[in-house]
């Protein structure tokens, strides 16, 4: 069969009004159903014809996964929220800026309409291998192609890897991790809670899927506590051009600091492994202590130990240490 | 009296149409039975077509008929609509037709095709090395027309330093060789010896339109609508192809949403919609998409070079020595040889040697891309010339201004002359304008993690032709109607040149007029929409035809009102008398008497020194009013070339790698200003497209397997606004071009070198002058070379 690209095949498309209905649609279709958000990622897979769906089930009209609730602990989002009204809602704006300069610095103005929140954390991964319909591991295969000696993988990971090397590329997942967040997955048997760090899939578990998310389960809201209220946040992302680009890296940071000590801190970092991840050694080194620059550095000395570069990223680790040491400083621009 | 057009700002007729939307591009048009075509595409970057199987796609309901390389006109050597033998991921090898997309896109995937692959080789070192690939299986590179595969041996190789390229000397190691003077001299003298080894990556064009085409057949006449950079003379070149008499195709193409090169005939892919529709009697529209548009729509070619370059102690080059591989792609030479040419012009080395090779690779085909071979050179050899500035002291703007051309230049390997060269006054002019002094003060201070870097860049363009024909006429109801054979490729000259008629005749622009965009409205012979020609060759033919006008009018007011013509004046829609301005007629009236006169007036007469295009088009227009027509025949001597000289301020964030562009200007020798606001535009987007080209814009392809990564634009990663700077202006230095008549130049292209040599000037002066050598300069390639880290890419890795 000759292969062609840029055009979506046909599919049966659904559009329920209610997360029930439709996670009823999607236990009926199972491997074959496909939850459709914004369309950001998915558009992009069906345009290439490598992901196939028979089953399209359109959350657009299921209002009930729309908008932001302040609640009595904090705040709760809607999957369907659109990136533009995350940045842009007061309540974020004022006591979670780390959350709002995320989102904000997602994509294009016109993707951050279209795009939700719960999709560009659930995305899956850019890896142009994989995304090119390469039979690699995460594909099904029994290969990686981003890793081999001669590869183009500037944009792939440094750490975490376990056979695939690609990079989860969701923007506002290290700031969610930050804040401390949780993703309400509701399924036919009911709601399940998890952290924002265990959403994500490592691939050592299950190579085939970026988030824990099971056939037939939706993720429905998240919930960000109070407990980061107000803190002192750091976000910074840098890319290739200033807007329309997949992060190289972000890393974001939340710090509670009183008396000149930074007393609590939570510290992620997004685009150096197959997941976000948090930086614990990196919090474990500042908390307790002064901010400094000799610190700053410990701090993003101890993000980057054991990190491993592939032939064509050995820059993300210099660039980790110095964002790390960066959100100690305080001095994103 | 009415003010003169040209140096106005006017809006072109085209604007309102592009803004509310309401333009008509290739894709938009629909056509009574119109049916939908798709490619099915090579997968990989060489191979064989072994056996095609189409017989269930052909049994699906809605599917009407394919189009094989059998069925294309066939042509040995060179480039083919349709191949059996793909030179290129992406190079098409049929089209199916049916009633949707959708199902002539289902209808690809049922084709069984049988490919056999073939050794393929990426980029032009490598396609060199000893037993390497050829890139066809004629060789990998033309001497002349002769096709022969040039190997450099392991002992070529061993001999270049580590990291440098191989500059083999001997026969048979280059496909060009010139020397201008003596190198050995001239190094011989010098106080510095530059060596460097520098790649530019090659970039797709990118154009916001892709190279979609609509067509069908009357009559036994071809209607194609199109997107194309230049209308009359893409439909010859698309007649040519399909061997049709040039009347036997209507092309229609009022807009085009960019070519860049890309698409100045860009009539190969047009070619299947075309005989897709002959074949199965049905309209055909072939919509490229964007992926297929970064194969079939061309790149720049890429070059690996090794360049010496010797400097007395003043800065002035006594010696330059350049060596270049260029990326020929499948189907051309690369640019290196224009190259050449564009640095011996900018830095008049007292002797020079060039030795060139274009290599024949299994990446996307290669095409002029604004500025084709001086943009890479400039944006290549500005940051050594600060370089040497810096190791001798020198301002590294006096370095240039001391080794720039004057009027008298000679470059090249022939000598080459130019009608007139202003560079200095636009160097003198942007230092003041730039500030020049007060911002390298600055150059190297730190601002927070950011380090500011001053950069400047130097870049001419050739930016005219001469010879090319006007056609007018004058109509009874008075306005001046203005046959424009050009494209309308969105830089305004379509409108732009028409201003030169008005101007003869004194008329306002209200009174004007301008046919374009449809070969059946009658068009006159044209130059190409490219190399910057038409707002100088097209001035210079609507001149002429301006003159031809004036001299008719004067003639029949002579007749009928008395005296000499040379008594007569034209100007605000009236010809009169001089002495007398009450004694005359309107041109409308001027127009009825020539309709009643007829012969030369009204165009049943015509000067035999037209085009024949021009000649059938004048005649279909005869007797609708008075009629002009005329050759640019005011001659003249030299080459034609504008200069941007652009100037940068950066910030570099030596924590991140990350450049922000803080400030730029940018001045032009581009002779008379036309439009103003169109200039601007012009110098603008060029110069922004240049600075893409150095800081971000991608070309990826895996290594192994020969396939493309940045086919998409967000791969690709062409610079969006946010990436240019707000902080931008621009100024014209103003001196006519001597030799035209009107004393405009062409600008399109100089821009875009600048613009990337300003920033690949500015960067390196950020890293405290080390120049890296290679484009785009990214964060991740700037970041290792401040943290000392092993280097992103070697030093001749190309395409990463």
């Amino acid at each position: 069969m000759a292969v062609i690209r840029d055009m979506i095949p046909a599919f049966e498309l659904f559009q329920p009004t209610s997360a029930e209905g439709a996670i009823d649609l999607l236990i009926r279709y199972g491997e074959d159903g496909w939850v459709l958000g914004g369309g950001m990622d998915s558009f992009d897979w069906w345009k290439e014809r490598i992901k196939r769906p028979t089953a399209v089930v359109d959350l657009a009209n299921v209002d009930e996964l729309k908008g932001v609730r302040v609640t009595s602990d904090g705040v709760e989002i809607g999957a369907m929220t659109t990136l533009t009204e995350v940045a842009t809602h007061p309540e974020l704006l004022a006591n979670y800026s780390v959350l709002t300069d995320a989102a904000s610095r997602i994509a294009t103005p016109q993707i951050r309409n279209r795009g939700t929140l719960a999709g560009n954390l659930a995305q899956d991964t850019r890896c142009w291998y994989y995304r090119g319909g390469w039979p690699c591991y995460r594909a099904g295969g029994n290969t990686c192609y981003a890793s081999a000696p001669t590869a183009m993988n500037r944009e792939h990971a440094i750490m975490g890897t376990s056979r695939c090397v690609a990079v989860s590329p969701s923007d506002s997942a290290s700031a969610l991790i930050v804040l401390d967040a949780q993703f309400v997955i509701q399924s036919a048997r009911g709601d399940r809670v998890v952290d924002a760090e265990d959403f994500f899939m490592r691939p050592s578990v299950d190579i085939e899927r970026m988030t824990v998310l099971n056939p037939g389960e939706l993720l429905t809201a998240i919930r960000i506590p109070s407990t980061w209220a107000g803190a002192t946040f750091y976000y910074e992302k840098v890319e290739d051009r200033k807007s329309w680009d997949f992060a190289l890296m972000t890393v974001a940071s939340a710090m509670r600091i009183s008396g000149g000590v930074i007393q609590e801190v939570r510290m992620a970092a997004n685009g150096v492994a197959p997941f976000p991840v948090r930086l614990e050694d990196s919090e474990a080194i500042l908390r307790g202590k002064a901010p400094s620059e000799q610190l700053g550095l410990q701090a993003g000395e101890a993000a980057v130990r054991g990190a491993q570069p592939l032939r064509h990223n050995d820059y993300k680790i210099p660039l980790m240490r110095n964002l790390v040491r960066r959100a100690v400083r305080g001095t994103e621009v | 009296m009415a003010e003169k057009l040209i140096g106005q700002d006017i809006a072109p007729p085209d604007l309102r149409a592009k803004i509310t939307g309401r333009a008509k591009y290739a894709e938009d048009f629909r056509a009574d039975g119109m049916v939908f075509a798709k490619l099915l595409s090579s997968p990989m970057p060489h191979c064989r077509v072994i056996r095609i199987d189409a017989s269930a796609a052909l049994a699906m309901e809605g599917v009407l008929g394919i189009l094989t390389a059998d069925e294309v006109p066939q042509s040995e050597g060179d480039e083919q609509c349709l191949t059996n033998h793909p030179l290129y991921e992406g190079e098409a090898i049929l089209a199916v037709a049916a009633i949707s997309e959708t199902i002539a896109a289902d209808a690809i995937e049922k084709i069984r095709v049988d490919l056999e692959p073939l050794p393929f080789v990426l980029n032009p070192l490598d396609g060199v090395r000893p037993g390497s690939p050829d890139g066809r299986p004629e060789g990998n590179t033309q001497v002349g027309r002769d096709w022969v595969s040039i190997k450099w041996t392991a002992e070529d190789f061993a001999n270049a330093p580590a990291g440098s390229m191989p500059m083999p000397e001997g026969e048979g190691k280059w496909d060009t060789e010139w020397m201008v003077g003596d190198v050995a001299r001239g190094f011989a003298e010098a106080a510095l010896i530059l060596d460097e080894t520098i790649v530019h990556q090659s970039v797709t064009h990118h154009p916001m339109e892709p190279r979609s085409a609509m067509a069908y057949w009357q009559n036994g006449k071809l209607y194609i609508h199109t997107s194309t950079q230049s209308l009359v003379r893409t439909q010859q070149a698309l007649a040519s192809e399909l061997d049709l008499e040039l009347d036997d195709v209507v092309m229609i193409g009022e807009f085009c949403g960019g070519g860049f090169g890309s698409k100045i005939s860009g009539s190969i892919i047009q070619q299947v919609p075309a005989l897709l529709s002959r074949k199965i009697n049905r309209p055909v529209m072939l919509r490229i998409t964007r992926a297929e548009e970064t194969y079939l729509g061309r790149a720049r070619p890429g070059m690996q070079a090794r360049v010496r370059i010797g400097f007395r102690s003043d800065g002035r080059i006594t010696a330059m020595d350049l060596a270049v591989l260029g990326d020929g792609g499948p189907y051309a030479r690369g640019d290196q040889n224009g190259g050449a040419n564009t640095a011996s012009l900018t830095y008049t080395p007292l002797n020079m040697r060039f030795r060139g090779l274009g290599v024949r690779t299994n990446t996307p085909p290669k095409a002029a891309q604004r500025g084709p071979g001086g943009a890479q050179i400039i944006g290549m050899l500005e940051p050594l010339m600060d370089k040497a500035a810096r190791e001798l002291g020198i301002d590294r703007l006096a370095l240039r201004r001391l080794n720039a051309p004057d009027d008298d230049v000679t470059f090249g390997p022939n000598g080459s002359t130019l009608t007139g060269v202003n560079v200095k006054e636009a160097m003198d002019m942007g230092r003041e304008l730039f500030g020049w002094e007060g911002r390298v003060a600055r150059s190297g201070r730190m601002n927070g993690s950011k380090r500011t870097g001053i950069g400047v860049g130097v870049s001419p363009y050739t930016a005219g032709s001469r010879g090319f024909d006007g056609l007018l006429v004058i109509r009874p109801d008075g306005k001046l109607q203005v046959q424009q054979g050009l494209g309308n490729l969105g830089t305004h000259s379509t409108a732009d040149t028409a201003r030169a008629a008005a101007d003869v005749l004194g008329l306002e622009w209200d009174d004007v007029e301008v046919v374009w965009g449809d070969t059946s409205r009658h068009l006159p012979w044209s130059s190409v929409q490219a190399g910057s020609q038409t707002t100088h060759a097209h001035t210079r033919a609507n001149h002429a035809a301006g003159l031809d006008a004036k001299e008719k009018l004067q003639a029949i007011a002579a007749m009928d009102l008395g005296g000499r013509p040379q008594d007569y004046e034209t100007s605000d829609g009236r010809v009169f008398r001089r002495s007398n301005p009450s004694q005359g007629m309107t041109l409308g009236r001027a127009a009825t008497r020539a309709i009643e006169l007829g012969g030369r007036y009204s165009g049943y007469e015509l000067n035999e020194d037209l085009n024949a295009m021009t000649i059938a088009s004048a005649t279909a227009l005869a007797g609708q009013g008075l009629i002009a027509a005329a050759r640019d025949n005011f001659g003249g001597e030299g080459g034609i070339q504008s200069w941007v000289v652009g100037f940068a301020e950066i910030e570099l964030d030596v924590e991140t790698g990350k450049v922000d562009v803080l400030h730029y200007t940018a001045v032009t020798d581009c002779g008379v200003v036309v439009h103003p606001r169109s200039l601007g535009g012009q110098i603008y987007g060029g110069s922004f497209q240049g600075m893409g080209i150095a800081m971000s814009q991608k070309w990826v392809f895996d290594p192994v397997w020969g396939v493309s990564f940045a086919k998409r634009l967000y791969t690709a990663r062409p610079p969006g606004i946010l990436d240019v700077p707000t902080d931008v202006q621009w100024a014209a230095v103003e001196i006519p071009d001597p030799q035209s008549p009107v004393g405009a130049k062409g600008i399109g292209e100089p821009c875009v070198g600048a613009g990337s040599a300003a920033l690949t000037s500015a960067i390196a002066d950020a890293l405290e002058g080390k120049c890296l050598c290679r484009t785009p300069l990214t964060a991740d390639v700037l970041l290792a070379e401040i943290e000392g880290r092993v280097p992103a890419y070697g030093p001749l890795d190309l395409h990463v």
